[in-house]
């Protein structure tokens, strides 16, 4: 797909949720213009075409505005086809997005209170956070990745799990991500960070490392949120 | 697909087992409901959804599906017939954006309603569910264009989103007083919610306000007695918390 279309990408470098539609498009092979945000002066662009949270990544393909990470992906899947993301199957494609929402709202949630949390609070969302992942190492059994021998839906919506959770661990002085306890998400880890696109489109771990130590110093706020 | 073995596990009063009902009577699919008893959870039920324990669950030919937007996406397509979600996929994005919406901005804020700790905070809360109503009138505006529906002259994916939730919100009005549908401010939506509500694959699933308000009052009665000392009183939105952790 050349010349015609017209592919933008507002994003943050740091954010994850960002990282993980441009890999969508990068598996698709889909050309597009990036655009860094400064989430501290959000442009009057991004502000227009997502007024509802005022949020990146917003993607825009023809000057039709997609928002929320998720939908975004699904939309790229959709749109431009060769080179599947989510299952054809109806059945896994069900199980697929079920384990996305599970993996959104226990886990990265789970992660988000950690950060927030003291003294018996933290305890017990790490706690949460652990149960989360033991279900997770569960659903890889017997698989290299979580779409088989290959990358899919599931690795590139996870995906944040290979770097940001680590950085988080460090910011916020836990661990949860233990080799012995879950083997099977830890080579998971090495594996998806080996794959070339993956490789090639994550930020830098001692930057985003920084970034969060700012972002948790400074109470979590974006100013001009 | 003759020999196909749907069942729904699920209960009369969650507006999220309401969504599977009314998606697989669009497509004029049978099926088994296998009502929950009140109070329990099934064997099936919790061997069909160990992670959450919670209805909606479908299954079909034996296998589950969860989470109620999840199973509606996967109603839609594993049966050919009417179309749920709009064909193209730029419309698709903007019904799955607004499903998520939906159940992760604007639901949980008709519930924190009840639980605002101040008035201030109960007023806040208010607004953004006012907000959100209003958000929708202009989708409704954009994408229905005249049309009695979110989905166009049938029902849709958002439709179904928020249609589903139409119960509790009159039985809230008649528990608050506090018009949430209102007329002044979102006609589009009040016009909407009458004809989603009258719908052949609709009727049969949306539960009589009346027996809601009767449920919620009955929760209050029952437990009041225990959670007096936690929280002064259970609001009707403690009690569609309470529904929908079934």
């Amino acid at each position: 797909m050349g010349g015609d279309e017209e592919v933008k990408l507002y994003g943050m470098w740091a954010s994850p949720a960002v990282r993980r539609v441009e890999w969508a498009l990068k598996m698709k092979g889909v050309e597009y213009q990036y655009i860094e945000e400064d989430l501290a002066k959000k442009s009057h662009q991004l502000l227009e075409h997502n007024p509802i949270n005022k949020q990146v990544p917003v993607l825009l393909h023809n000057g039709l505005p997609v928002l929320e990470s998720l939908v975004i992906i699904e939309y790229i899947d959709e749109t431009w086809k060769g080179n599947p993301i989510l299952p054809i199957d109806p059945y896994q494609r069900a199980s697929a997005r079920f384990w996305a929402t599970f993996a959104e709202t226990k886990l990265l949630d789970g992660t988000k209170a950690i950060f927030l949390a003291q003294g018996e609070e933290k305890v017990k969302a790490i706690k949460k956070v652990e149960d989360t992942l033991k279900v997770l190492e569960e659903e890889l059994r017997g698989k290299k990745f979580f779409g088989g021998e290959s990358i899919g839906y599931l690795d590139i919506v996870l995906g944040w799990i290979a770097l940001w959770l680590g950085v988080g661990e460090e910011v916020a002085d836990y661990r949860v991500l233990d080799a012995i306890k879950f083997p099977k998400i830890t080579s998971w880890i090495e594996n998806f960070l080996h794959v070339d696109l993956i490789k090639e489109n994550i930020p830098d771990r001692q930057h985003t490392l920084e970034f969060f130590h700012n972002f948790r110093r400074f109470g979590f706020a974006i100013p001009n949120k | 697909m003759a020999s196909d073995d749907v069942k729904l596990i699920g209960a009369w009063a969650s507006p999220y087992v309401m969504r599977p009902r009314i998606a697989l009577n669009l497509k004029g699919v049978e099926y088994e409901f296998l009502e929950e008893k009140f109070g329990s959870k099934s064997e099936l039920l919790l061997k069909s959804n160990p992670v959450y324990k919670k209805i909606p669950v479908l299954l079909h030919g034996g296998k589950p599906i969860c989470e109620s937007l999840i199973i509606v996406q996967y109603i839609d397509e594993a049966w050919s017939g009417h179309s749920i979600l709009p064909s193209d996929p730029y419309h698709r994005a903007v019904a799955r954006f607004w499903g998520h919406y939906i159940d992760d901005k604007w639901f949980p804020a008709l519930t924190g309603i009840s639980r605002a700790p101040t008035d201030e905070a109960k007023k806040e809360a208010i607004e953004q569910v006012f907000a959100g109503l209003k958000f929708l009138e202009e989708v409704l505006e954009k994408s229905g264009a005249g049309k009695p529906f979110f989905g166009g002259d049938t029902i849709g994916y958002i439709d179904i989103a928020l249609g589903s939730h139409l119960g509790w919100l009159r039985a809230t009005e008649k528990l608050s007083g506090l018009t949430y549908l209102d007329e002044s401010k979102t006609p589009l939506l009040v016009c909407w919610a009458e004809k989603f509500s009258a719908h052949e694959a609709v009727k049969c699933a949306m539960p009589e306000t009346d027996k809601l308000v009767e449920f919620a009052q009955m929760l209050k009665a029952k437990f009041s007695a225990y959670i007096d000392a936690l929280s002064p009183s259970i609001t009707l939105f403690s009690s569609l918390n309470y529904i929908c952790s079934l």
